[in-house]
């Protein structure tokens, strides 16, 4: 029996039983498609965490003060020492590194700023200019705070965009003083708008340099430093640097966290991976419950066709032309089903971003091949039975009325 | 050209052995028009299932075309009902889906035969049991002598060594009944084997040849 043939004959059948078809190519597709739409969920969310992340700036490297996860245990602890802070010259010693680009330290405190008879209380950053470059921020008006040395405290300051209109209204904010406690600034820059990144909204802070800061909540100590790495390659051993560098300058207590992005969006990848395939494991199952339709199906076409297998036996049709008419029949609803599974599929993909815009839902590559490859498999491996039921059919038996 | 010697056919129905087929013995030569009568349950349909290679005997040698083919495996089998047997049954055994040119295209396809050799033969097939206006009719939609005409027409398609009819005006009035049996008359006039089992006497006795069968056994053979 020629290729062509046998596509046709299955074809004629497929067209001759309409509603069967209608069901299997149904079950089928409903199986691809949720494996695709589940799959293409989970990877838009690790795809939203992982650009959430590189919005924060790229090849960053967090010092934060006290070691978390040993503080309890630390000997220090055990005499009554108190941690040592985290301070500007800890900060300033970094630039020993090779492995770092630059660096921002920060100081954070709740301020009432007031303009007028306007006031609100906000987040008052203190920082240096380098910070600008590390969290990838951008100006709509005006400059960040100036280069130079990081304790000297000028009185200037830079806002975000909210809290701009927020003191102003219409009015230009630029160039304006504003108070922050007992101490005057003068706005020399209002930042875009960049909305939230992970829990910290830019638009509502004010930005003033680090001496500053450090008067107006009357600490030494700094809240974080951020570290910006040469690269990517260069992030463990700006990490090592780090580490190895305020160890010595206290006097040889590990007593900072050094946290990596990296290592952090790692976790969240890992996870978030885990669960896309989970769910789109689940997702599979429907596959092969459509699988078990199409044993049911085929199984009942076996009987409902039992005179016509019967006839081709005796036209001379062999045992192996009868398993290739089921198998063929199979993998053409398979593939049918997993067409239809993939265009629905996609189409439930752009809904969801049309709905929800910043997310960018996409079935990974792995999805959308596995899940026609699973369908045409679960549907050949189900078929094994009723194909060999009916070849081995006994044609006289079949042919009579009994 | 079909040689039966002692063929038995029993069929093991629960605690009982029934049987079919009881030392039948007997020789068929090209060209013969042979008629089987006989009671109902007599293994008329039985005999003309192992010479059509459908079942196998119990016991007995019977050699087809100077083989034997009591020991051929079922794909032989197969491949030697494409060659040279042609079945005509009762019921017509129609697809119902394929039309009619499709039906008697049938056994071409099964065989391999590509389209370009396919359409002459059958071309002359549909013109030679006068169905090129019925051609692209699916069953349904056909006559019951029509339907019959396309099944001999599908018989002939491999043009076999013999054509075996199960009671084939069984299901038609007696007016089709004989178009039909003009029409496989017309096959024997043209060179071919026909074997016919048939209940109706008139029919039975246009045979030139003319077997009787009781319970299983061949009981007389005449020949005019
Ligand atoms: N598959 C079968 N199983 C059991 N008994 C059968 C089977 N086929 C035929 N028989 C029995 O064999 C005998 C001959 O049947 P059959 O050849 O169909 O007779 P006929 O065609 O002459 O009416 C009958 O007694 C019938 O019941
Ligand atoms: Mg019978």
């Amino acid at each position: 029996m020629r290729l062509n043939d046998v596509l046709s004959f299955a074809w004629q059948v497929m067209r001759g039983y309409r509603g069967r078809t209608l069901l299997i190519l149904l079950a089928m597709g409903i199986g691809v498609a949720a494996v695709v739409a589940v799959t293409a969920l989970g990877e838009g969310a690790r795809r939203y965490v992982a650009n959430q992340f590189g919005s924060l700036g790229t090849n960053l490297v967090i010092v934060l003060p006290g070691r978390s996860e040993t503080a309890g245990a630390m000997p220090g602890v055990l005499v009554g020492k108190t941690p040592r802070d985290l301070t500007l010259e800890d900060a300033l010693a970094l630039r020993r590194s090779h492995a770092i680009r630059r660096f921002a330290p920060l100081i954070i405190g709740a301020g009432d700023v007031r303009v007028g008879a306007r006031r609100r209380e906000t987040p008052v950053l203190g920082s240096t200019a380098e910070l600008l470059e590390i969290r990838r921020m951008e100006m709509a008006q005006g400059y960040f705070l100036p280069e130079g040395d990081p304790r000297q405290s000028l009185p200037v300051s830079v806002v975000g965009s909210k809290v701009a209109s927020e003191l102003f209204g219409a009015r230009q904010a630029l160039g304006e003083w504003l108070r922050i406690g007992d101490r005057r600034f003068r706005i020399i820059g209002v930042l875009a708008k960049q909305g939230e990144s992970l829990g910290f909204n830019t638009d509502e802070i004010v930005i003033v340099p680090l001496a500053a800061a450090q008067a107006l909540f009357n600490t030494e100590a700094l809240f974080r430093v951020l570290v910006e790495a040469k690269s990517r390659e260069q992030i463990p051993y700006a990490k090592e640097d780090v580490e190895e560098i305020i160890r010595l300058r206290h006097e040889g207590e590990r007593d900072v966290t050094v946290i990596t992005q990296d290592a952090v969006l790692a976790t969240f990848d890992r996870i978030l991976r885990a669960l896309t395939l989970a769910v789109g494991g689940i997702a599979a199952i429907s596959l092969a419950v459509a699988g078990i339709l199409i044993m049911n199906v085929m199984l009942i076409a076996v009987t409902q066709r039992r005179r016509e297998i019967g006839l081709l036996k005796a036209l001379g049709a062999t045992g192996r032309q009868i398993r290739l008419a089921f198998f063929t029949e199979a993998v053409l609803l398979a593939i049918g089903g997993a067409a239809v599974g993939l265009i629905v599929g996609q189409l439930g993909r752009n809904l969801a971003l049309q709905l929800y815009p910043t997310i960018p839902f996409q079935a990974p590559w792995w999805a959308l091949v596995a899940a026609p490859a699973t369908a045409v498999i679960t549907a050949v491996l189900f078929t094994v039975l009723p194909a060999r039921r009916a070849a081995k059919l006994d044609p006289v038996q079949a042919l009579s009325r009994r | 050209m079909i040689r039966l010697t002692g063929i038995e056919r029993t069929f093991v129905v629960g605690e009982e052995q029934v049987h079919a087929l009881r030392g039948a013995t007997l020789e068929i030569g090209q060209g013969e028009y042979l008629s089987i009568m006989g009671p109902s349950g007599s293994g008329k349909s039985t005999l003309l299932n192992v010479i059509g290679l459908l079942d196998r005997p119990s016991a007995g040698i019977y050699e087809l075309d100077q083989r034997d083919v009591t020991g051929l495996s079922d794909d032989e089998l197969a491949r030697m009902r494409r060659e040279k047997i042609g079945f005509v049954f009762q019921f017509f055994h129609l697809v119902p889906r394929l039309s009619a040119a499709q039906n008697i295209e049938l056994p071409m396809v099964l065989a391999g035969i590509d389209p370009t050799g396919r359409k002459p033969r059958l071309n002359r097939l549909l013109a030679e049991y006068g169905l090129e206006d019925r051609a692209g009719h699916r069953p349904d939609q056909l006559s019951g002598g029509q339907c019959q005409r396309v099944a001999i027409a599908r018989a002939m398609a491999m043009n076999p060594s013999v054509i075996l009819a199960d009671e084939p005006t069984g299901n038609l009035d007696r007016h089709t009944g004989r178009e039909v049996m003009a029409v496989l008359e017309r096959v024997h006039h043209n060179g071919g084997t026909v074997v016919l089992v048939t209940h109706d006497p008139e029919i039975g006795s246009r045979a030139h040849r003319r077997l009787r069968m009781i319970d299983g056994a061949v009981v007389s053979d005449e020949k005019s």
